[in-house]
């Protein structure tokens, strides 16, 4: 052996070492790895599972768009599939005027704010199971909080029928998904509204503006960038939501308040038929898309927020 | 435009007074200019003129009309606020015509009353621009011309210039003090740079700690101080002030705690007896043959004018001297003082004597 050979060598590694790229690329490996295994790899099984036959206990064969032909023809998935879009428009909606009211209340100054602040903060904070079992309780057939309390006060002489029937039971959980996402509009929202300066509320209030008109022309454009942000993420969550359907109504009655993810998971596992159940989610995936391209064109800054610092 | 008056005004923060009762009065299209430090209660003064604050006792007039219940829109005054408070998501002409569009004015109208107050300021050529896009000055321009378009009764000014470097500063405080002479609008402008309220105020109101210790045109509160704290506070390098008594036996001389002796013009006899504080501007005072010994400490020259700060008899004073001068540092030189621009001041309540 004589001495050149490390000596090539190590030119060699410097080259690779001063090359940026390939620092570069080395650095970026660990992140990399991570995101293929637990991203790309069951993103990609998922995609493949949904073009084969497969059931649980058996590799299926690749069958081409046949399970998404089957699909086409189901009307309980196309229901599902107007249930999410229903579900997910209404509760955003409603989360979003929820969301911006209380964010509104509590930066006022208030007698015990960062008690409100907190107290405001439980639903999200509650694991979604244990809010989806006393939603459970709540909207029980018999013994209803909601219907003992108006039976009480006379408005109603027997009780409702929140799960049983299908326009109360979507109403039903709408509610409950409501009640469990208005934390996180609310704080988020509060947090946008704590960086708009006061002197622009006083600089507008000596401009002559009212209440509302400081609302509509100083506060709200102020918040689009972060109601953006926020409404971006609240629909993405609503509509693959799971849990409170499952516990709560288990998709019924008759299908009636089955959303994608639901009846994906019913088709997949406990149905066994891995494949349909795949194709089902797979199915999900352009709407997510679609809104998450949506808050990228809406999240671009605004012409407004360019330029030097304030 | 309209004159203002604060009677006996008083404002509380919870159990803390900050405005102890202010009685002041401005004259249809003056400029004043509220002076003082930090904490001395000027801004929140002007935020109780402007309706941002509430009135614990007294009243506020404006035009005559007492405002202590208006809401800040019904006072018709503008304000140009330390960071400009522009609205960052409306273009300068937008920022400006604000209040117009709230008013639901028409179109031409708007840009009837923009565009002059836009060509007045030199921003024609931003209009189209966002707040972030403009620089410092720029900014504070649209700030004023947001004011100037609402036509108000009152503009107020609060610490408009202090977020400014100084060069743009000095220029800004020539371009509000034509503007006002032009627009001749009764003006309240807040700060805490004397040299800001010696330049362009016409009427200075000094306050301290939440009371006013002096109201008068700004050479008059150089040349007649009422107290020891407007004295030390008004002027730049600041009036020297040593302790001490006057001679028993002649009131014209002043003997200061280390034994030095000053010249005074014509002391009272009252001021016999007293201990008391010699009030000496710096550029009152030559250099001399035959002069008080004053050894030389730091000398500054500053081209136009020679900063000397000298030891006399233990106390530090500093000279400004018009000549150029060569001494260096250890050096003794005389110092001759001009007796009759020496102050006294009563020590123990600060009230000027002479």
């Amino acid at each position: 052996m004589t001495m050149t050979a490390p000596a090539k060598q190590s030119s060699a590694f410097g080259a690779i070492a001063r090359s940026n790229t390939a620092v570069g690329l080395f650095f970026m490996l660990p992140a990399a790895v991570f995101l293929l295994c637990f991203l790309t790899y069951p993103l990609g099984l998922g995609v493949w599972l949904g073009f084969t036959d497969a059931t649980i206990g058996r590799d299926g064969f690749f069958i081409g768009l046949e399970n998404y032909e089957a699909l086409a023809r189901d009307s309980v998935f196309w229901m599902a599939v107007s249930n999410t879009i229903f579900y997910t428009l209404i509760a955003s909606i409603l989360k979003f005027i929820l969301g911006l009211w209380l964010a509104l209340i509590l930066n006022e100054h208030l007698p015990f704010k960062s008690f409100f602040r907190a107290i405001i903060l439980l639903p999200w904070v509650v694991p979604t199971v244990l809010s989806a079992l006393a939603f459970w309780w709540i909207y029980d057939a018999q013994f209803s909080i909601i219907s003992w309390s108006l039976m009480k006060l006379g408005w109603i002489s027997g009780p409702i029928n929140f799960l049983g029937d299908p326009n109360n039971a979507r109403a039903s959980v709408i509610a409950a998904n409501v009640w469990r996402g208005i934390p996180f509009v609310a704080i988020s929202l509060l947090a946008g509204l704590q960086t708009i300066p006061q002197s622009l509320h006083e600089a507008a209030s000596l401009d002559g503006a009212t209440g509302w008109q400081r609302f509509r022309f100083i506060t709200l454009p102020m918040l689009t960038p972060i109601i953006a942000v926020v409404m971006t993420f609240s629909v993405l969550f609503t509509f693959t939501d799971f849990q409170l359907i499952y516990v709560l109504t288990k998709g019924g009655p008759v299908n009636a308040t089955h959303l994608m993810a639901t009846l994906s998971f019913q088709r997949g596992i406990p149905g066994g038929q891995l494949g349909e159940g795949a194709a089902i989610a797979v199915a999900m995936i352009p709407f997510l898309l679609a809104s998450i391209l949506f808050s990228f064109f809406g999240l671009q800054r605004r012409k407004w927020q360019q330029g030097g610092q304030d | 435009m309209a004159s203002v008056e604060f009677a006996n005004v008083r404002k509380s923060f919870g159990t803390h007074p900050v405005i102890k009762g202010v009685d002041i009065e401005i004259a249809d299209g003056e400029f004043v200019i509220l002076v003082g430090p930090s904490g001395c209660g000027k801004s929140t003064l002007l935020r109780m003129l402007a309706g941002l604050e509430n009135i614990s006792a007294g009243e506020i007039r404006i035009g005559g009309q007492v405002v202590n219940g208006l809401a800040p829109k019904e006072r018709d005054i503008a304000m140009v606020f330390q960071n400009y408070a522009l609205y960052p998501h409306m273009t300068v002409a937008d920022n400006m015509a604000f209040s117009l569009t709230l008013k639901g004015a028409a179109k031409s109208e708007i840009e009837k009353r923009v565009k002059p107050a836009a060509e007045i300021l030199g921003l024609s050529h931003l209009l189209d621009r966002f707040p972030r896009q403009l620089s410092g000055g720029q900014r504070q321009r649209v700030a004023m011309g947001r004011a100037i378009v609402r036509d108000p009764q009152v503009f107020l000014f609060d610490e408009p210039l202090s977020n400014l470097d100084a060069k743009l500063r000095v220029a800004m405080r020539a371009e509000i003090k034509e503007l006002h002479q032009r627009l001749k609008t009764t003006t309240v402008y807040v700060t805490h740079d004397q040299i800001e309220a010696m330049t362009m105020a016409d009427k200075i109101v000094v306050m301290h700690d939440g009371l006013v210790e002096q109201i008068g045109a700004p050479l008059e509160l150089y040349d007649q101080p009422a107290n020891l704290f407007v004295a030390s506070f008004i002027g730049s390098p600041a009036m020297n002030m040593i302790k001490g008594r006057l001679d028993p036996n002649d009131t014209q001389k002043f003997v200061t705690e280390k034994g030095i002796v000053l010249p005074v013009a014509k002391a009272p006899d009252s001021a016999k007896g007293l201990t008391l504080i010699y009030g000496l501007r710096p550029e009152h005072m030559t250099i001399a043959q035959g002069g008080i010994p004053a050894e030389v400490v730091v000398i500054e020259p500053t081209g136009s004018e020679t900063q000397m700060i000298m030891r006399v008899g233990g106390d530090d004073i500093t000279g400004v001297f018009h000549q150029r001068i060569s001494a260096r540092p250890g050096e003794i030189v005389g110092l001759s003082i001009h007796a009759e621009a020496t102050y006294l001041f009563d020590a123990e309540t600060g009230k000027r004597l002479v």
